[in-house]
């Protein structure tokens, strides 16, 4: 009798606990809270998509188009999840969090011969953004001088590039000593690393941006070698969106969301390329820490990178594929493992839905191509302020 | 108050002192570097990070002074922290009085909560974030930053836990049986006597916990990309550290205030709590 009245009381105990964390979970959601997108809006559609670093210019396309109202046009809710350290879209994806990621395609392709099953829908970047960059008196002028240096990577799978040049040219990679990169270039201006990993859009501005002790003014870009991948056999397809391949292949809704979907990103772009200042603003609105200059340089550097898109943005070339396809099986790394060990699979792409999506675009006023692309000038200030 | 400026001050010597004297490169035996740059990139004047908190953010017009960004970000890290401390406290409290309460339960459990903590934060965390974002009941909808609270709360929970499992049994055998001798029930001695004598070994807990509270707290934002807090602005201006290493040091002020205050709010604690700690003081 004892007993089962102390069990109850226990167990008594263990509600109030359980309320109390419950009562203090509801007590703070009514003061954090920030997003007011509970679906509230009407009969739109919820899309989620991850995004692969925090909010920047590089992703300027994407805010550009929800904060003009692209994707409300095309009965979208999107929310655009930002990445931090530990967040991988494709495998946000490939566990159903979201709808749509933001990868780039070697890494993507790992995943999927690991059993991933996902499908790139759009190749939003024609060519790669990934510079290694040494200083002009290094000697460091090819990747064919990487042997027996310090090379620098973000680590992660953004080191593919860097093999897959080495193995074109011929050259041992486990020569290299691969020196993890944080997110400065402090570790290559204090000589830490000889040849740097840099995004034309990102870090090789971070370089241009401080300030020289020797002439007390910016670095220029004569004081440093850069070698662009785009001009080696490593080049890899990077910003690209996938999607999962099983929705696509059986759920109709989820294919009309897709080319709705890729409509407005399309529209985001072309927004972007044509006003990167006021793209630039949207995309410090949502949150991206950068300086004003740097953001700019960002979002008109990312525009290089999409346009011009003979085909029409967004469409995979399937030679550009095919050539990082085979970069990532050529390229070793530099404990000697590979990226992959075979084709992948006919699922890994498709252009049905950005082909539909750039058709129904057609008579619409916009240059899907990019043909009157021009990039703008911009002047980096010291910190990127 | 006074020692505790003395020994800023004492640190702001070290600090400019080492840059006055050290070489640029530092002090590297075997190649290994024993003793960091002195560089203005890798160790800024302390003057320079003072002002560099008064200028905005960006030269962006909207900027807001750098100091007020990192202290609304600590404040919504701060709260964060907080609900994942209070979370831990009912957890580890909780834990603790089932394991008091049946020896078995100690066996069972402890292990496994000793066991919890050798999980690392950075696979954990996107596994919660993931969970979080399926879990819906009603028009409750789990936010990122609960996903923070959790993880914070993770790791919040141990010490407490244990120390409370100490606290409680910590009364004396002669103790218990003056209770039972007064045909006190289970209830009445823990209120009366278990959790008296636990309060001394609580306290510490409690700090430790809030002190991991925040730890957690800043690595999940960092791990699952939170916007808001302290921890996003931290990666946000490392990745600016080569343009502006001012800034860079910013946030990691802020994250040491934080942790101040939520260890100070934890000593107001003991001042409500200070007749319990005859014992402690004692000791």
């Amino acid at each position: 009798m004892n007993h089962s009245r102390r069990r109850l009381a226990t167990i008594g105990g263990l509600a109030l606990a359980a309320s109390l964390v419950f009562t203090a979970c509801s007590a703070g959601g009514g003061s954090g809270e920030t997003d007011g997108a509970d679906g509230g809006g009407g009969d739109l559609t919820p899309v989620k998509l991850q995004l692969q670093w925090l909010p920047q210019g590089q992703f300027a396309g994407y805010f550009a188009a929800q904060e003009l109202g692209y994707f409300e046009e095309e009965g979208l809710d999107v929310e655009i999840i930002p990445s931090g350290g530990d967040i991988v879209p494709q495998d946000a994806l490939a566990n159903g969090d979201v709808d749509y990621a933001i990868a780039w395609v070697p890494k993507v392709l790992g995943s999927i011969e690991q059993g991933a099953n996902l499908t790139e829908i759009a190749q939003i970047f024609q060519r790669s953004g990934t510079l290694q960059v040494s200083w002009a008196d290094s000697g460091i002028t090819s990747v064919a001088d990487f042997e027996g240096k310090k090379i620098g990577s973000w680590g992660f799978g953004n080191e593919w590039e860097i093999f897959a040049a080495m193995a074109d040219e011929g050259l041992d990679s486990t020569t290299v000593q691969i020196i993890t990169q944080d997110f400065n270039m402090n570790a290559f201006l204090q000589g830490d690393i000889d040849a740097a990993q840099a995004m034309t859009y990102n870090e090789y501005a971070q370089l241009l941006e401080t300030v020289n002790p020797d002439t007390g003014e910016l670095y220029q870009p004569e004081d440093f070698n850069v070698i662009n991948y785009e001009d080696t056999e490593g080049a890899m397809l990077q910003d690209a969106i996938w999607a999962d391949t099983e929705r696509l292949e059986n759920d109709e809704e989820y294919q009309d969301t897709t080319v709705a979907f890729l409509k407005a990103v399309i529209k985001g772009w072309i927004y972007a390329a044509e006003n990167p200042e006021e793209a630039s603003e949207i995309t410090i609105a949502a949150g991206s820490g950068w300086g004003p200059s740097h953001e700019l340089w960002m979002v008109n550097e990312t525009n290089k990178l999409i346009w011009p898109a003979p085909d029409g943005i967004g469409v995979i070339d399937e030679a550009a594929f095919q050539k990082t396809v085979d970069g990532a099986l050529a390229a070793v790394n530099e404990t000697g493992a590979r990226l992959i060990t075979e084709e992948p699979p006919a699922t890994a792409w498709t252009n049905e839905y950005i082909q539909r999506a750039l058709d129904e675009l057609e008579g619409e006023d916009l240059d899907l191509t990019g043909e009157g692309f021009e990039p703008i000038e911009v002047e980096l200030q010291e910190g990127g302020n | 108050m006074l020692w505790g400026v003395v020994g800023i001050l004492v640190v702001v010597l070290i600090w400019e002192g080492y840059k006055l004297l050290a070489p640029a490169d530092g002090v590297v035996i075997g190649g290994a570097r024993v003793l960091p740059r002195s560089t203005d990139l890798a160790m800024p004047h302390v003057w320079d990070m003072l002002a560099r908190l008064a200028e905005p953010v960006t030269r962006s017009a909207s900027a807001q002074p750098l100091w007020l960004v990192i202290t609304l970000g600590a404040l919504t890290t701060l709260g964060i922290a907080a609900v994942g401390w209070l979370v831990g406290l009912v957890v580890g409290i909780g834990l603790a009085l089932v394991m008091q309460r049946w020896r078995i339960a100690e066996w069972g459990l402890l292990p496994w909560i000793v066991l919890s903590q050798t999980v690392p934060l950075i696979a954990f965390a996107p596994v919660v974030k993931s969970w979080g974002s399926r879990v819906e009941i009603g028009s409750f909808q789990w936010q990122d930053w609960m996903s923070v609270a959790l993880i914070a709360s993770y790791l919040a929970f141990f010490p407490i836990a244990v120390g409370a499992l100490k606290g409680l049994q910590s009364p004396d055998r002669i103790h218990e049986e003056l209770m039972h001798v007064y045909a006190a029930g289970y209830w009445s001695t823990l209120v009366k006597l278990r959790f008296p004598a636990a309060v001394p070994y609580l306290l510490p807990a409690l700090r430790l916990g809030a002190a991991n509270a925040v730890v957690g707290a800043v690595v999940a934002e960092v791990s699952t990309g939170l916007q808001g807090g302290i921890g996003r602005l931290l990666i946000q201006f490392a990745g600016q550290a080569s343009g502006d290493p001012a800034k860079a040091w910013g946030p990691i002020f802020g994250a040491i205030v934080l942790g101040l205050v939520a260890a100070g709010s934890v000593a107001l604690l003991g001042v409500i709590l200070k007749n319990y700690r005859r014992t402690e003081e004692a000791a």
